[in-house]
């Protein structure tokens, strides 16, 4: 388990950076956090696209065209929304 | 493309990301904070597009394709009032990748301990992710009923469903690989999201789908460990410590740990059997009452709660509360964490009818006012203004923080009917004798407000 070592450790200060990144977030932009980092979480859509490039028979086409197409709606649909929301955010002046 | 370039540029990407969730800490730099994070994800698609690897493009390119058109379309298409429904089903699908990334690995025949064991996790926690979300996508869409669901011997049968799960996985891991064993954990961790969240109700939803966002992001970690990219392994923890915090803002928000919204219901109570008492009467007040006591008021507090979404109210409000600036009366807005469906869910209904986001203010910082406040309107709210969560220890949702409307001069609730919440717990707060009470639908009430107003 001797190779899992440096990527726990990735893993783990990633996640103090993304504590501390996120953690001063007004409740004001809790869903376009919510949102905006769902879409974040479609980079699988890296291992999607090699997996679906890579593998052979038809269930495997099949499976790789599911994970590329879900990874894509997650990403596309998850910021394009959160970017009409933020847009839509404006205080007394007009500004955002 | 060469793979060391392609390594850096992965780190751009990340950069990116980082950065842009930064800028998300304020409504100036939000938007560009999110584009930022979309460009990086656009450079790490590019260079994963450009892999060496890569043998055929056909699959690739159909699934771009089909995925693009269909989030572009659900993207520009959705109701502010859908979002969170609209939340869930991209969590859902974020997952259900991770867990396909790992399947497929497992397909192509790798068979070594480490595969195993990170494909083992992606799976679970991916298809976990893709069944919880989408059932709270049905609820929510209002496809099944949002009431808590459970079936007989769940405690007992969702241990043996765990148990199983891990066996499944311990074999996938001792075969060496064992694509059926992968099905298996697949199949089984499918059916246990359905059944842990079935029996949560619709106003747990936002701790729900918090936490479901941030098993979205761990999935996509557990998929980086299995095809070791960091890029993956990167994301998915900034994915996953934004959701953990999102999900423990709004359990402190309803004074509920995260065990007992997943593994419990409302403390054992059955609906409505709380505390109702059908000797008192409330006090029934038209639409030109509600205009007079608002049109000599100086100052004026809302609380919008899910009503206001179900009502699509929020343009309706936004006109009230124009109408009564005119007049001179400060008009501010009281946002409870939990307030609808997701968090910050009042907060974007009322960014699109326009609503400075300035006049928004927290719990904390609005409590102090409501002894100063001439009218504190609720509008669609019910158990985050429930008086009983403050002053009864023993009410089942004692020591929830509530917006105190009740120490405000004249308390003034639009609601349908009478009818408790979802915790089913009855609101004294409609019994008092300073609260007035318009029983009509969110939108309508507060049009007929707006019209009685021209006559005052």
């Amino acid at each position: 388990m001797e190779e899992l070592l440096i990527p726990i450790t990735v893993f783990v200060l990633a996640s103090f950076a993304g504590f501390e990144v996120i953690s001063k977030v007004p409740p004001t932009l809790h869903t376009p956090l919510m949102s905006g980092s769902n879409a974040i979480s479609g980079i699988s859509i890296i291992g999607a696209v090699i997996a679906a490039g890579l593998v052979e028979g038809t269930l495997g086409q099949i499976l790789g065209f599911l994970a590329v197409a879900f990874a894509t709606i997650n990403v596309v649909g998850g910021f394009l929304v959160t970017d009409r929301m933020l847009a839509m955010f404006h205080n007394r002046d007009g500004r955002p | 493309m060469n793979p060391t370039l392609g390594e850096y540029l992965y780190l751009v990407a990340v950069v990116l990301f980082i950065v842009g969730l930064k800028r998300m800490s304020s409504p100036r730099t939000a938007r560009s904070g999110n584009q930022m994070a979309a460009v990086g994800m656009l450079i790490a698609a590019v260079v994963t597009l450009l892999d060496q690897r890569i043998v055929s493009y056909v699959t690739i390119i159909a699934g771009l394709l089909v995925g693009g058109a269909a989030g572009a379309i659900m993207a520009r298409r959705v109701q502010m009032t859908a979002m969170p429904q609209l939340v869930a089903l991209f969590n859902g699908l974020g997952g259900g990748a991770s867990a396909l990334v790992a399947l497929i690995e497992i397909h192509m025949g790798s068979s070594d301990v480490r595969t195993a064991v990170t494909a083992a996790v992606s799976i679970l926690v991916g298809t976990v992710t893709l069944t919880g979300s989408l059932v709270a996508f049905a609820k929510l869409q209002e496809l099944i009923s949002g009431a808590p669901k459970t079936y007989p011997g769940q405690q007992f049968g969702d241990s043996l469903l765990g148990l199983a799960i891990l066996a499944a996985s311990v074999m996938l891991v001792v075969s060496g690989g064992g694509v059926a064993w992968a099905w298996a954990a697949a199949g089984l961790a499918a059916v246990i999201g359905i059944t842990r969240v079935m029996p949560i109700g619709g106003g747990d939803m936002p701790v729900v789908i918090s936490f479901l966002n941030a098993l979205s992001g761990l999935a996509a970690a557990a998929a980086g460990f299995v095809i070791q990219s960091n890029a993956l392994i990167v994301s998915g923890a900034l994915v996953g410590a934004a959701g953990l915090i999102l999900t423990s803002i709004m359990a402190r928000a309803m004074n509920r740990t995260l065990r007992d919204i997943l593994f419990g219901g409302f403390g054992g109570l059955q609906e409505g059997e709380y505390g109702v008492d059908s000797g008192r009467t409330a006090r029934r007040a038209t639409p030109e009452d509600v205009a007079i006591t608002l049109a000599y008021a100086r100052t004026v507090v809302v609380v919008p709660g899910y009503g206001l979404a179900v009502a699509q109210a929020q343009h309706a409000m936004k006109e009230l509360e124009q109408a009564l600036t005119k007049r001179g009366v400060d008009v501010r807005y009281a946002i409870h964490p939990v307030a609808g469906r997701m968090p910050g869910h009042m907060n974007v209904l009322l960014a699109e009818a326009d609503v400075d986001y300035e006049k928004l203010y927290d719990l904390e910082d609005i409590n102090r006012e409501f002894p100063h406040t001439d009218v504190a309107l609720v509008v669609g709210a019910n158990d985050v203004v429930n008086p009983l969560a403050r002053d009864d220890p023993n009410s089942p949702i004692a020591g929830m923080p509530i917006l105190d409307v009740d120490k405000a001069k004249t308390v003034v609730v639009i609601k349908r009917s009478l009818s408790p919440g979802f915790a089913g717990i009855d609101n004294p707060l409609f019994y008092l004798d300073n609260t007035l009470m318009l029983f009509a639908d969110a939108r309508q009430g507060l049009a007929e407000i707006v019209d009685a107003l021209k006559d005052v």
